[in-house]
C-alpha cells in the first residue's frame, strides 16, 4: 500500500516527458505544473473548479488540474498548452485563436485552447453546439465567446485539410 | 489546503479499515472533497484513495438488472451506449451534470455522497447547524436556492442529478461498511438531516458506496429528466424532475416521480404518482400531478418561485411522456 504524508518522489509523464518531483500529497496537478515544473502556460484563476483556466488533459480528457492532485497523477499522460506549439509552428487551434481574434485578456484561453483540442481529438467535425458544449467548463470574463467558437471550427477545418 | 497523509487502498475491505482512523476521508474523483478541504471546511488527516479498487468499478449488465460501479465517472455513464438506449434518463442527468472537466473526473458515488451547495454551509468561517452549530442561517438569509419541502432543521438541498433519475429508476444501492452493509433502496439511502444525524445519507463514517443496480425496465416503460437552472448549462439544479412511466395499454401503470433541488433529500412525490396512475393522461390531469407533487410545500422568503416551477417542470415531463 501505497502511503505518504511527508514528501515523496512522484513520477509524472508530462508532454511526453518523465518527470520527476518532490511533493506533499496535498500538491495540486496545476501547482505541480507551475511551480515544480516550471509550466506556467496553465493558468490559476478560482482554485476550486469554477473558472476552467487550469485546464489540463489527463489521459487525452480534460480535467481541471486545480482540483486534480498530482500524487494521484502517476503513470498518467498529462498534456499541457505547451506541447502545442512543435518546432516553433503553432497549433491550428491556436492559429485560428489569434487569426479569429479568440480573446482580449487571453488568461482564459490556454484552457479553452486546450477543451478545444480535446474535442478535435475525438470528434475531427465538431458542429457549433459541439463546441459550444466542450467549452461550457471554461469561463471567459471577457466574453469572447462567439470567436471562441468560430476559432474551434475553423481549427477544426484547418485540421482537416491536414493542419 | 491542510496537508494529509495519501494512502491508496488496494480492496474495500483495506478501504474500510483504512477508513476507521481518525479523520480520515474518502477519495474517488476529488472534484467535491478538494473544494471543501481548500476551504477548509473539511480537514481529514487522511485521504483513501479508492480508484484501484475493483470491486467499484465497471457498468456490467446482468441480464435482469444493470450494475454501475461507484467509480464510474459521469462522462462514463453519459457516454455509455447500453445506459443511453436502456435508462435514457439516467444518461440525460449525467449529460446535465457540472462541466466536462468534472464529469471526466467526478465518480458516481462522490455524486451520490456530495455535500451541499448552501453558501453558509460552505462559508469558511460560519459554523452552521449542519457543522455542528446552532443556527441553519439560511432560514432567515438568503434561501433561493433552498428547500419547499422536507422541514428539515438544515434547508440546503441535495445537489446531486443523478439520484432523481436513479430513484425513479427504481435503483438499489450496494453499501459495504461497518454500519451499513448489503443493499438498500437509493430513496431510503437518502435522510432528512436531524438533531440527531446531522447528515443526509445513512453512511457511517467507514462505509461506502459500492455501486448501484437498476431493473430492467418493462418494454413500456419511458422517462424524462428535467433541469430547471440558472444558466443553460454547468449549474445546480433550481428544480429537477426524474420521471419514469409504465404504459398499460394508453393508461399509465406504475408511476415514479422524483424531484431534484426542493428537499435535502431527492424528493419522491407518491401523490403525484397516486394521481397519474391508472388513468390516460392529458393536460389537466398533468396539471393536477403538478399541483399534487407541490401540495405541502412551505417556501422561505427567496424560493417561493421553486414552488410554480416544480408544479411546471412535473407538469411539463409528464406531457413530453404522452407525447
Amino acid at each position: 500500500m501505497l502511503k505518504a504524508s511527508a514528501k515523496s518522489l512522484v513520477q509524472l509523464q508530462v508532454n511526453g516527458q518523465a518527470q520527476e518531483i518532490s511533493i506533499e500529497p496535498r500538491r495540486t496537478l496545476l501547482d505541480a505544473l507551475r511551480v515544480d515544473l516550471g509550466l506556467t502556460g496553465t493558468k490559476k484563476g478560482c482554485d476550486e473548479g469554477t473558472c476552467g483556466a487550469c485546464t489540463v488533459l489527463k489521459e487525452g480528457k480534460p480535467v481541471y488540474s486545480c482540483l486534480t492532485l498530482a500524487i494521484e497523477c502517476e503513470h498518467s499522460r498529462i498534456e499541457t498548452i505547451e506541447n502545442l506549439a512543435k518546432d516553433g509552428k503553432m497549433h491550428p487551434v491556436q492559429f485560428a485563436f489569434i487569426e479569429q481574434d479568440a480573446l482580449q485578456c487571453g488568461f482564459c484561453t490556454p484552457g479553452q485552447i486546450m477543451s478545444i483540442k480535446a474535442l478535435l481529438d475525438q470528434n475531427p467535425k465538431p458542429t457549433e453546439s459541439d463546441i459550444k458544449r466542450a467549452v461550457t467548463g471554461n469561463l471567459c470574463r471577457c466574453g469572447a465567446y462567439p470567436n471562441i467558437v468560430k476559432a474551434a471550427l475553423s481549427a477544426a477545418e484547418r485540421l482537416r485539410r491536414g493542419g | 489546503m491542510k496537508n494529509f497523509e495519501y494512502v491508496s487502498a488496494p480492496n474495500l475491505a483495506s478501504a474500510i479499515t483504512q477508513l476507521q482512523g481518525s479523520n480520515s476521508k474518502a477519495l474517488a474523483g476529488g472534484t467535491d472533497l478538494l473544494t471543501e478541504m481548500k476551504e477548509r471546511i473539511k480537514t481529514p488527516d487522511r485521504l483513501v484513495n479508492l480508484k484501484s479498487i475493483h470491486e467499484m468499478q465497471g457498468v456490467r449488465d446482468d441480464k435482469d438488472k444493470l450494475w454501475i460501479g461507484a467509480l464510474t465517472t459521469l462522462s462514463e455513464i453519459e457516454s455509455h451506449r447500453f445506459i443511453a438506449e436502456r435508462y435514457p434518463i439516467l444518461a440525460q442527468a449525467a449529460y446535465l451534470t457540472a462541466s466536462h472537466q468534472l464529469r471526466n473526473a467526478g465518480t458516481l458515488g462522490g455524486n451520490l455522497c456530495q455535500s451541499v451547495r448552501c453558501w453558509y454551509y460552505r462559508h469558511p468561517d460560519l459554523t452552521c447547524w449542519l457543522k455542528g452549530g446552532e443556527t441553519c442561517y439560511a432560514q432567515e438569509g438568503i434561501n433561493r436556492h433552498h428547500a419547499i419541502l422536507g422541514n428539515a432543521p438544515c434547508i440546503a438541498v441535495q445537489p446531486s442529478d443523478l439520484a432523481p433519475a436513479l430513484i425513479a429508476l427504481d435503483a438499489v444501492v450496494r453499501l459495504k461498511g461497518d454500519e451499513v452493509d448489503g443493499d438498500l433502496s437509493l430513496d431510503e439511502f437518502f435522510v432528512l438531516p436531524d438533531e440527531g444525524l446531522r447528515q443526509r445519507t445513512v453512511l457511517g463514517k467507514s462505509d461506502l458506496v459500492v455501486g448501484v443496480s437498476i431493473p430492467k425496465p418493462a418494454a413500456s416503460s419511458r422517462g424524462i429528466y428535467l433541469k430547471s437552472m440558472e444558466r443553460e448549462d454547468w449549474s445546480f439544479a433550481l428544480v429537477s424532475v426524474a420521471v419514469q412511466l409504465n404504459f398499460a395499454g394508453s393508461k399509465v401503470g406504475t408511476a415514479r416521480i422524483v424531484l431534484g433541488g426542493v428537499a435535502g433529500k431527492p424528493w419522491r412525490a407518491k401523490s403525484a404518482e397516486a394521481v397519474i396512475q391508472g388513468k390516460v393522461l392529458n393536460d389537466s390531469l398533468a396539471e393536477e400531478a403538478g399541483a399534487a407533487a407541490v401540495a405541502g410545500a412551505s417556501p422561505f422568503e427567496h424560493n417561493g418561485y421553486k414552488v410554480v416551477l416544480a408544479k411546471n417542470l412535473v407538469k411539463r415531463a409528464l406531457l413530453e411522456l404522452n407525447k
